[in-house]
């Protein structure tokens, strides 16, 4: 259960939109009700391990994502746990409408789960790199929106889709991230862990940019700055109580996704902080602009997306505490 | 007993459908009264003549399953649920009001019957091949039925779910086609042609019918015939009058969304109580 004490080491990478189509293949053998759906990009989203397995029960749209969302939806109805998968843009972006007026509005049992989030889509630019899908989901009454942080998190967040009822989204990645959690990890809606214990700033990041945090935690160590570092894979819905009692502890707090700073996680966490707990925040994330094709690590750079970025903006919110 | 075979019947269901649908819509003031009374000999051939239901519930499982793609004739719809006995015919008065189960366009939520949330154009045929495709597995004799607007086949994603369907050889789905030559900003060949529909649809491999939509035994034989077609799903293009049987709405623009004043509604009253 949860997170690995710190001095535990897992060399070890996963990716999760493979483990994904790792875990959606077992559960394939377990559950004859999941049916799964791609749009021609069954290699990408890791999706073709399931068809290969279980050749009726998948279903090739084509290139036609807004068809797929609405037959998932027709699938639900007849009694099926459909997941539905292509690359987060396409998802949350083409077929936005028809998530929203027929699985949302119907609150059917359509679990999307989106690959390739954020910019380290890398050389296939910015039409590719979803950097708005968490912030088109978020607003969705019914919608679920979550994104796993490692391997055994997306499993323990596939297999808690399947036995909840509604809709869900869960954004997965190209590229892969550090294994944090434990083979035994399980995924509760609406919770997120504490990764890292500290007092003087809280670091609360989604996906990849959880392990940005924990790696800026090392950089504020080093200066002597102890944070608290979040994983809030449950974007929505999210964890109010331990935001606020985050803030509450630390007095300050940094936000970072790989998703543009409006409408997603710092969002999310700005929101509640505004209503029920006043805090100095800062958001990392990327600023009102697009995408480009270069490599993952450039374009983290290039966007302050890195580790020294939230360790900046953790230095910089800790000036604005509001000291008693 | 159902289904109902006596066409004359079917008839004066379908008669009663209308006056239900003129009474709605006036009662309520706003809503798609054209769009309602074109399509009701076919949704009246289709759910009392042909649909494989259990009057009175809603929830009977073997049912056949129907999407109503163009959602805006919602209140020809809640008219055939109401009287199918899902719901009581009194709640038809509480149309488009607050808190009614009858929402301006379909709620899968608030009304029983209502299969899928429509009413954004273009997507119920998706759903329909959702549903034809979960009864498919199932090993399930039940069909999926879905009408379609003859301005809704404009949006994109029809074309993408007419591809789907037949590349699935979804030949447990019906889908009609209410052919009534108008849509809001006025005729479909003035704002955006559709034509040669059945060529369209026969290039997409479905097997397509053109009916007279009006001809209750024609809808009943296209229905029963297109069951026995293997392979591919089926197309009925029923030519219809928007508006039909209220003189005064009869191929009218104007009546698409746009409810009667009171002197047109007691004149459509009495011209369908005396048909």
């Amino acid at each position: 259960m949860g997170a690995l004490p710190e001095t535990v080491q897992f060399p070890a990478k996963e990716t999760t939109r493979v483990e994904y189509g790792k875990i959606l293949a077992q559960l394939g053998e377990e559950h004859p009700e999941i049916v799964v759906l791609d749009a021609d990009l069954s290699g990408s989203t890791h999706t073709a391990r399931f068809a290969k397995i279980f050749q009726d029960r998948f279903f090739n749209v084509g290139i036609s994502e807004q068809d797929m969302m609405g037959t998932a939806a027709g699938l639900a109805l007849g009694g099926k746990i459909p997941f539905a998968s292509t690359f987060a843009i396409f998802a949350a972006g083409r077929a936005w409408e028809q998530i929203r007026q027929t699985i949302a509005y119907g609150n059917l049992n359509v679990k999307i789960v989106a690959s390739h989030g954020g910019v380290t889509v890398g050389e296939d630019g910015g039409s590719h790199q979803a950097i708005e899908d968490l912030a088109l989901m978020r607003i969705l009454p019914n919608m679920a929106v979550l994104a796993p942080a490692d391997g055994p998190e997306t499993r323990a967040m596939v297999r808690w889709a399947v036995a909840y009822q509604g809709p869900v989204y869960i954004r997965t990645s190209r590229i892969p991230f550090p294994v944090i959690h434990d083979e035994n990890h399980t995924f509760t809606l609406g919770q997120s862990r504490i990764l890292r214990e500290g007092d003087e700033v809280t670091l609360a990041g989604l996906g990849l940019m959880v392990h940005h945090c924990l790696a800026a935690a090392d950089l504020l160590a080093k200066q002597g700055v102890g944070a608290r570092v979040l994983n809030m894979s449950s974007l929505k819905p999210l964890d109010w109580e331990l935001v606020v009692d985050s803030a509450r502890r630390t007095g300050c707090v940094v936000t970072a996704e790989e998703h543009l700073a409006t409408g997603g996680l710092g969002s999310a966490v700005s929101e509640v902080l505004a209503e029920f707990c006043p805090t100095p925040i800062k958001r990392v994330g990327i600023r009102d602009t697009f995408g480009l094709s270069g490599k993952p690590d450039e374009l983290l750079k290039h966007f302050g997306l890195t580790p020294e970025d939230i360790t900046n903006a953790a230095l910089k919110v800790m000036a604005r505490k509001l000291r008693p | 007993m159902h289904p109902i075979t006596d066409p004359n019947r079917l008839k004066e269901i379908a008669r009663q459908v209308r006056l239900d649908i003129v009474e709605m819509l006036y009662r309520a003031g706003s809503g798609h009264v054209g769009g309602s009374l074109s399509a009701t000999d076919v949704l009246v051939s289709l759910f009392f003549g042909h649909m494989h239901l259990d009057p009175g519930n809603a929830c009977y499982p073997d049912r056949d399953f129907f999407v109503l793609s163009k959602g805006h004739a919602a209140p020809l719809l809640y008219a055939i649920l109401a009287r199918l006995g899902y719901f009581p015919q009194e709640e038809l008065g509480t149309l488009r009001q607050f808190g009614s189960n009858l929402q301006g366009h379909p709620d899968s939520k608030c009304t029983p019957g209502v299969e899928v949330p429509t009413g954004s154009l273009g997507q119920g045929l998706s759903v329909a091949n959702g549903l034809a495709l979960a009864m498919k597995l199932n090993r399930s004799s039940q069909r999926v039925y879905a009408l379609l607007g003859d301005g809704e086949i404009q949006e994109g994603q029809i074309w993408e779910a007419a591809m789907t369907a037949s590349h699935y050889n979804l030949d447990n789905l019906t889908a009609i086609l209410d052919r009534n030559r108008l849509q809001i900003d006025g005729r479909t060949q003035e704002v955006m042609s559709v034509e040669p529909l059945a060529a369209k649809w026969q290039a997409f491999g479905w097997h397509t019918v053109e009916v007279d939509g009006h001809s209750i035994p024609d809808i009943l034989d296209a229905l029963k015939a297109c069951r026995s077609v293997p392979g591919v799903p089926s197309m009925i293009i029923a030519h219809t009058t928007k508006g039909k049987g209220v003189s005064i709405f009869e191929d009218q623009v104007k009546f698409h969304g746009v409810t009667p004043t009171t002197e047109e509604y007691q004149q459509a009253m009495q011209e369908l109580q005396s048909t």
